[in-house]
């Protein structure tokens, strides 16, 4: 039974993947909705990083002094700053892990 | 003109330092479904079957929490009806595929993968063979999401808990969007995104993850038609 949910997970999952892609012609899109594409970057992971920040593993609001939106904050300046994926996402975790293990240790 | 070589090596090292966030998040998705007590080769499979990220520990924590597969199987769904945007984005590059490339290709399109072919693509418009780059993101995540899961499965999770290494997803998100906080009008969109993934984060099947992207996109709507 969870072999055939997987199964039809998956199959659901690609058609979320290859129905823009393939069975949608562009052309069937209007300007308008072109030009309101340029923002889905901007529109989408926003939605993936809110709740990985502000939402704790039990799904409780966290603390406003929580190392996370500390960790955050750094990553946002060192990534404008440095265009630097790397440098992001490791400013971020060590400032976030230098406040776990130093500061509220 | 790059070569198909050069366009699939471009896109290989675009989406690699992605591969910091997203390795030790696969070992952990590994070995929380072993630990959730399923069959490891039921958790391999859906590396592979699904190669959905987060939808994938969701699927299987909702199965453990006793909820229906009905259910399980919607949620994932729901998570990664997401990737319709990303397919309506894409398509203006990949138009003049045949069906057939289409459809293989379809299997490989990643959130990081998108993000950075996207980037690519929108800089490179006169390249011919641009879809290389995108199976150049595509297979480096999906062979890194394979060992990752498949080692957090065998080893179990070797990445010590108290790292929080699963702060790092929003980390490597925070890289892709950072750039754009330039812009006004993508501040504005992001915020409401942002505000709205934590406003709808309770409704059912996970669903804020989608909600909040089309909340965000009619803002972008009007702020188009403000602009004009």
């Amino acid at each position: 039974m969870t072999w055939l949910s997987i199964i039809v997970a998956g199959i659901l999952t690609y058609f979320t993947r290859m129905t823009m892609i393939a069975l949608v012609n562009r052309k069937m899109l209007g300007e308008r909705i072109k030009a309101v594409l340029e923002y889905v970057p901007s529109a989408v992971f926003p939605a993936i990083i809110f709740p990985a920040i502000f939402i704790n593993d039990y799904g409780a609001f966290i603390e406003m002094n929580d190392p996370k939106i500390f960790g955050a904050i750094v990553a946002i300046i060192v990534g404008y700053l440095s265009k630097n994926i790397i440098a992001t996402i490791i400013s971020g975790l060590i400032s976030y892990w230098f406040l776990i293990f130093i500061i509220f240790n | 003109m790059l070569t198909k070589k050069k366009l699939f090596t471009r896109g290989m090292m675009d989406i690699s330092p992605h591969m910091l966030s997203v390795i030790p998040f696969g070992i952990i998705c590994g070995a929380i479904g072993v630990e959730l007590g399923f069959d490891p080769y039921l958790v391999y499979a859906m590396s592979f079957i699904i190669f959905g990220g987060a939808s994938q520990i969701v699927f299987l924590q909702l199965l453990s929490g006793g909820a229906s597969s009905l259910v399980a199987v919607t949620s994932v769904g729901i998570i990664n009806s997401r990737h319709l945007l990303y397919g309506a984005v894409l398509s203006e590059y990949l138009e003049k595929l045949s069906f057939i490339k289409k459809l293989l290709i379809s299997y490989f399109v990643v959130d990081q993968g998108f993000a950075e072919s996207n980037k690519f693509f929108k800089k490179n418009k006169t390249e011919q063979h641009l879809h290389y780059h995108l199976i150049g993101t595509g297979c480096t995540m999906w062979v890194c999401w394979q060992i990752a899961t498949l080692s957090g499965i065998v080893l179990g999770s070797f990445v010590p808990e108290e790292l929080g290494l699963k702060f790092a997803i929003p980390l490597t998100f925070i890289a892709i969007v950072v750039q754009d906080l330039k812009k006004i009008d993508h501040v504005i969109v992001m915020i409401t995104c942002g505000l709205s993934s934590l406003l709808f984060f309770d409704a059912p099947f996970k669903s804020y993850i989608i909600i909040s992207p089309v909340i965000a996109l009619f803002v972008a709507s009007l702020i188009l038609r403000l602009k004009k």
